[in-house]
């Protein structure tokens, strides 16, 4: 068995779309029509057979007091790894990326959170070597 | 100024004093993550909610949202009438 699908819950999937692969770099996968909603899915580029997450549109009555609460308190219900995690901020805030933590130490690994304008805040995190 | 010092009476309170001095205006979750991952402090999100809610009360932190975030300061003015009554005086007669 193996972890092959991830979700995010996206307030609007378009836009979700937009800031996944525009700012964040991820590449499109699958993109098929499930009525009034789509299976949208991305992966990264450094590893397109890999796990993919999926955009998936955050209607459910209990996500939206989920997520309010999760941003509330700062908590980053999601992760991804990057080589270098000040190089990311800078990269980021420069496209007007709203950063909730700056890159911080925390002993074997250097976090930052940032809100992903579809309702979540998202840690990236560099291990150290 | 009893609220200051039961405030101050628990080494958890001091240390998150220790952390937004370090650096002002953060999340619970990053809080948490540095009690955690500088201190060894392995407390509850709930306790340390809890552990805020002392140093508001007594003044020392104050909470402010951003839109949707919520984020934590200290504020040390609540500690000025300490200096002031044994500090201020020392060498006044």
């Amino acid at each position: 068995m193996r972890i092959n699908l991830a979700s995010v819950l996206v307030d609007d999937q378009e836009k979700a779309l937009r800031f996944y692969t525009d700012v964040l770099g991820f590449v499109k996968k699958h993109d098929i029509p499930m009525g009034d909603a789509r299976w949208l899915t991305v992966v990264s580029p450094e590893d397109p057979e890999g796990t993919e997450l999926l955009l998936e549109p955050s209607g459910h009555p209990a996500a939206k007091p989920f997520k309010d609460a999760l941003v509330a308190d700062g908590i980053p219900w999601t992760m991804f790894a990057v080589a270098d995690v000040h190089a990311e901020y800078e990269r980021m805030r420069g496209l007007g990326v709203r950063f909730t933590q700056e890159p911080t130490d925390m002993g074997t690994v250097i976090t930052a959170v940032f809100d992903d304008t579809c309702g979540n805040l998202i840690q990236i995190g560099q291990m150290k070597s | 100024m009893g609220d200051v010092f039961k405030a101050l009476a628990d080494p958890t309170r001091r240390t998150i004093l220790d952390e937004l001095t370090n650096r002002d205006g953060q999340t619970l979750f990053e809080l948490c993550a540095r009690l955690v991952s500088i201190h060894g402090l392995a407390s509850s999100r709930q306790a340390v909610s809890q552990h805020l809610d002392v140093l508001e009360s007594a003044g020392l932190v104050e909470t402010r949202r951003e839109g949707r975030y919520k984020f934590h300061y200290i504020n040390t003015k609540p500690l000025e009438p300490i200096v002031e009554r044994w500090l201020g005086k020392r060498g006044q007669t």
